[in-house]
């Protein structure tokens, strides 16, 4: 069964996430928009089934103000 | 009818040391009457060493400022006398919600766990948690305690030297000098001891301000907290709403760098704030109004020979997961029975540099913690704004999303992994209650495990007989099984069919086994007092 996993994952959020605003650091703005984008591809490699992926694209795009301009 | 803080509660009178012709040598001075050196001064008293606590000013402090205080700190209270007057005085909540500028985005329930004395945390004035103290401070010297508080004592000059230290004081009838043996700084995060001992302050100064507001309602608001991340009602920032006893709520607007900050304290600036906030019809009154900066730092040592430092003195965070009178107290904990043991000769002054490793290692993960709040809060880069609001769009929709959300994380007491005093591990037996770490309460008998301690060292025994052997000094027992505790068992003893606890003063755990064996406590007995180590490390 190919599905999102959609429930609490990560044993420690608050440490993944300061990692995650580390490896920002320092950097521009376009130079994250560019690691962001290789992180993606990193992370849906290891991913891989089509399936799972096509989910997560779905709910990307469907969260956040979609309302706004 | 004057406010609690508008009343001398220890007003200056002149003591016989002002008269001396020579200064008076004390055991004990406290600077500071704050929560900290309030709590140090009661935890000592009650273990028989005589203290003096000194205080610039003679009443309690003005505002809400330390408003949430954390089981642990309950439990601490409990210790001293006056967990209960603080713990009915103060509000309970379970309920929070998370707003996205205009929004909700999620709502939720703390769900506690069962079987603790004390609540998660309570919401209270700090001026009733000095109160409290107080009270308990004067009924303890009432009673005889050797235990005095100087209101308008001010320090204004220290001399360290290797056996004492000798503080001038200025009072309203003039000068007068007193040393100490042991001096505890308690003076805040301005220190005027560690100024004039010229001792550095380093971490990091966030650029930020905060506008906190007391606001008195008498509406029908619910006792729920509510944390905004960019309001219509305070574009780009944060706020938060949190209730308090006497229908006093607290709220803290986030205003950022560049702002004028008498401007923004006006009135005529502040109520308009606070309608969008509340909404145009709700009617409220100003009790306090102050702007802060915060500060993540600590000193690099919090031990310097026979000045010791506590609380806002020793290390500051920023205010998000309620780290500072909480660690305060931890601070007080971990302090006064190891510096009893000093005096008393019970134990060699090394003793006293595990306070500075542990407690430096708590206001290491406490920074830690804090800071990751705030930079959640207070994105530092575009990019860091962009993942912030991506996680709250996702919370609106995804659980999983929500833990990545951060406006503070609850304050616990903090392990003392690798800490020096800790003893043997039987590994088998729950992690939680692991060596170095905070009991964890449960329920006993009629009452509550927390309670029923010594005031010294413990040995809790669960489903094993202590043999008749005699027991190191200091230590009282407390035997109990699965039968009369399941919840105790469980959380102390695992899946084990026994287990035995050594326990320190401030209720960490020592070092633990699967059975009794006389020797094996003797040592760690010893290793927790500092004796085992004394020579080693001088």
């Amino acid at each position: 069964m190919a599905d999102l996993t959609l429930s609490r994952n990560i044993a420690d959020p608050d440490r993944f996430y300061d990692t995650l605003m580390a490896v920002h650091d320092g950097l521009s703005k376009d130079e994250s928009d560019a690691l962001n984008a290789r992180l993606i591809l990193i992370l849906a490699n290891h991913i891989g089934d089509e399936e799972v992926l096509n989910k997560a694209l779905h709910l990307a795009a469907q969260t956040g103000k979609s309302e706004d301009s | 009818m004057t406010k609690i803080f508008e009343r001398p509660l220890y007003p200056y009178t002149r003591h016989a040391d002002q008269d001396a012709v020579s200064p008076v040598r004390h055991k004990v001075v406290i600077i500071g009457a704050g929560p900290v050196g309030l709590a140090a001064a009661i935890d000592l008293a009650q273990r028989g060493v005589p203290v003096v606590v000194l205080d610039e000013n003679d009443r309690v402090s003005f505002g809400s400022r330390a408003i949430c205080f954390a089981k642990r700190t309950l439990e601490i209270l409990d210790r001293l006398g006056c967990g209960d007057i603080t713990t009915e005085k103060g509000v309970t909540w379970d309920q929070g919600r998370v707003f996205f500028d205009e929004r909700e985005i999620y709502n939720f329930h703390l769900l506690p766990e069962e079987g603790h004395k004390r609540p998660a945390f309570i919401n209270l004035q700090q001026y009733y948690f000095e109160q409290f103290l107080v009270e308990r401070a004067q009924a303890l010297a009432a009673e005889g305690a050797p235990l005095e508080i100087r209101g308008r004592n001010r320090v204004e000059a220290i001399g360290a030297h290797t056996d004492h230290v000798r503080l001038e004081i200025e009072t309203p009838e003039g000068p007068y000098e007193v040393q100490a043996e042991w001096l505890i700084a308690c003076d805040g995060a301005n220190s005027p001891t560690r100024r004039m001992m010229g001792l550095d302050f380093v971490g990091r100064v966030f650029e930020d301000n905060f506008l906190i507001a007391d606001v008195i309602m008498q509406a029908d608001f619910p006792t729920e907290r509510w944390f905004w991340f960019d309001p219509p009602f305070n574009r780009g920032q944060s706020a938060l709403l949190h209730k308090q006893p006497d229908n006093v709520w607290r709220i803290d607007l986030q205003l950022g760098w560049d702002i004028d900050r008498e401007a923004e304290k006006a009135p005529e600036r502040v109520i308009p704030r606070i309608k969008q906030m509340l909404g145009e019809d709700v009617e409220f009154e100003l009790e306090w109004v102050s702007i802060y900066t915060f500060q993540c730092r600590r000193m690099e040592r919090f031990r310097h020979g026979r000045v010791i430092f506590a609380g806002d003195a020793a290390h500051q965070v920023s205010p998000f997961g309620a780290r500072g009178a909480n660690s305060g107290l931890q601070d007080v904990d971990n302090l006064c029975w190891k510096l009893a043991r000093v005096i008393d000769g019970r134990s060699p002054d090394w003793l006293l540099d595990t306070y500075d490793f542990e407690r430096v290692y708590g206001a290491d993960e406490n920074i830690l913690n804090s800071t990751r709040s705030t930079e959640f809060i207070t994105p530092k880069s575009e990019i860091s704004r962009v993942f912030r609001d991506a996680v709250l769009d996702l919370a609106e929709t995804q659980e999983f999303a929500r833990p990545l959300v951060n406006s503070g994380r609850l304050s616990v007491p903090c392990r003392y992994d690798d800490g020096p005093l800790n003893g043997a591990d039987a590994e088998e037996l729950p992690t939680r209650t692991r060596p170095g770490a905070p009991l964890t309460d449960a329920p006993l008998g009629d009452g509550w495990l927390l309670d029923q301690l010594g005031p010294d060292f413990t040995l809790l025994a669960i489903d094993t007989d202590l043999p008749d052997s005699p027991l190191p000094e200091d230590m009282t027992c407390l035997q109990t099984t699965r039968a009369d505790s399941p919840v105790l068992a469980e959380r102390y003893a695992g899946d084990q069919s026994s287990a035995v606890y050594l326990i320190r003063p401030d209720q960490h755990v020592c070092a633990r086994w699967a059975q009794f064996d006389a020797a094996a406590v003797e040592a760690a007995f010893l290793q927790a007092t500092g004796q085992s180590r004394g020579g080693a490390h001088g």
